[in-house]
């Protein structure tokens, strides 16, 4: 087995997958803590839809898919971001701009007539397709999202788990809601290559949901999101490889044994302690 | 108006009556329609580090990853762009703050966990680690039980007294700040009575503000607004409009 493993790590499209899924685990893994905590579930799902309308649309008119992804899942973004930033609005806005979006999706898929394999890819990812060209786009787009991450790191910190003082203090709360949203879209568009459209959720809710059950420690949160993302995404490109199964079903599986086993497992360790402390 | 520095000035009145939106003004996060409001030698601005801010309890969710010590860090640096470790000193007021309130024990905890008292020890640390000249309180009180009332109006009276700091505090019951208000301000409907309790909470006082029969009455030590409720101005399906009982305890 792991003779057969290193034969293909010497393949190109193997070594695009592997670097691919390891930006979109550090990029996913990092914004997925805030998603989580910001309660950010449905955006992150018409993101990825009306990103998947954008890629459709750029296939029609022969552009890259991976620009038209990063194309709808920004204008979405701005869309959502202009239209509703109160919670209560939030919720309806992110709806009907999901359901238009796929509404022309919808359209652009009966426009092009060659659409079986690549809408497919787009809705189930195919990370094994990412080309040279692709994984530079990738590289540009994570390094962007984690310098932006990395400059409001602590405003938005502040603004997602105390939101009140922090506009007391002087944080620009509104205008950190539209840039994280803008920073999500973009990393919507990369794990969308991983684990395609429906997947989504495993890599943007999974690593910060299965971290909040590991520790009370923001830093050390952020750190676990990270390597749990990591830990899906590379383990299940490595499974894919060995055996004949999609990718996005070991990803989305190891991601969900990593929450039952931080969650019952926390459970338990909490129930240990308890019982040592009584 | 003028507040003096060192003063600890109680804002009272029902809800709707503006007193958050008077903060808000003085926190620079809200326009004044008209008047002008001086803070601290200058405009309102936002964001001003001389300014404390202690929300009313909202409580935080059970799962958040953040404990008390990690709030209070966010009072240090949590407004500051980027990302990066408190310096040594800071770490160290982070300490001094905690351990005013005497949150130590709980401050590893995940705040989730704690009670209402405990949250709102922690806030009041996280608006005092920055040094602040001005403390604005908005219900800091509500949603607690009386013997944690007391604590965190002790704390916050205790600090005005001992930095000399100013509080401008937001309640709708005035009995657990009698011992500490230096003056208060009524608040009803745009118009308002300012002195000390004594002067401010008498029934002819109040009947002037509500504009309606409003008896004030002394009990044990503390005070009880009741208003009528065929009283003229008041809806009697809008129970918000009326006088709020002020300090009705079990």
């Amino acid at each position: 087995m792991i003779d057969q493993l290193v034969h293909l790590l010497g393949y190109e499209f193997v070594q695009n997958a592997l670097i691919a899924g390891v930006l979109v685990a550090v990029v996913a893994g990092l914004v997925s803590r805030f998603v989580v905590a910001r309660s950010m579930s449905f955006a992150v799902h018409a993101l990825a839809e009306v990103g998947f309308t954008g890629s459709v649309g750029f296939l029609l008119i022969g552009l890259s898919p991976v620009l038209g992804l990063l194309s709808g899942s920004f204008i979405t973004a701005l869309v959502i971001g202009a239209l509703g930033l109160r919670i209560r609005e939030r919720d309806a806005v992110v709806g009907l701009v999901m359901a238009f979006g796929l509404g022309l999706g919808v359209l652009f898929l009966s426009l092009y007539a060659r659409y079986a394999t690549e809408a497919i890819a787009l809705l189930f990812g195919a990370i094994t397709a990412v080309s040279r060209g692709d994984l530079i786009l990738m590289v540009v787009v994570a390094a962007l999202t984690i310098v932006g991450l990395g400059v409001m790191y602590r405003p938005l910190t502040f603004a997602t788990v105390d939101p009140v003082v922090a506009e007391a203090r002087g944080v620009p709360v509104r205008l950190i809601s539209i840039l994280f949203l803008v920073l999500l879209a973009a990393a919507v568009a990369e794990a969308v290559q991983v684990v395609g459209v429906l997947l989504i959720l495993t890599l943007l809710i999974t690593p910060g949901a299965t971290a909040e059950r590991l520790t009370a420690r923001p830093g050390l949160a952020t750190v676990m999101s990270v390597g749990i993302a990591l830990l899906a995404t590379v383990g299940g490109i490595l499974l894919a490889l060995l055996t004949t199964v999609p990718v996005s079903f070991y990803v989305t599986s190891i991601a969900f044994v990593c929450y039952l086993t931080a969650r019952f497992g926390g459970l338990a360790v909490e129930r240990l302690r308890g019982a040592a402390s009584n | 108006m003028t507040v003096p520095r060192g003063e600890f000035l109680a804002v009272l009145g029902p809800n709707g009556s503006g007193k958050t939106s008077l903060l808000r003004a003085l926190l620079g996060l809200a326009p004044l329609a008209s008047g002008s409001l001086d803070v601290l030698g200058g405009p309102p601005r936002r964001g001003n580090p001389a300014i404390g801010y202690v929300p009313q309890h909202a409580g935080f969710d059970r799962d958040v990853p953040l404990r008390g010590r990690d709030l209070v860090a966010l009072g240090v640096d949590g407004h500051r762009w980027g990302f990066g470790r408190l310096s040594r000193a800071d770490r160290v007021r982070v300490e001094a703050a905690l351990e005013a309130v005497a949150a130590g024990p709980y401050a590893d905890a995940p705040i989730g966990r704690l009670s209402g008292g405990e949250q709102q020890r922690l806030r009041i640390a996280q608006a005092l680690v920055g040094n602040p000249k001005l403390l604005l309180c908005d219900e800091p009180l509500a949603s607690l039980d009386m013997r944690y009332q007391q604590e965190i109006t002790e704390l916050i009276g205790g600090w005005s007294r001992d930095k000399g700091g100013t509080v401008v505090f937001v309640t709708h019951d005035v009995n657990p700040v009698l011992g500490y208000a230096d003056r208060v301000v009524f608040v009803v409907n745009g118009r308002w009575a300012a002195g000390s309790t004594d002067e401010v909470l008498t029934s002819e006082r109040m009947s002037g503000l509500y504009d309606a029969p409003v008896e004030v009455l002394r009990v044990r030590g503390r005070i009880v607004v009741v208003g009528e409720a065929s009283g003229a101005g008041f809806d009697i399906d809008e129970p918000h409009h009326f006088p709020e009982p002020t300090g009705v305890h079990p």
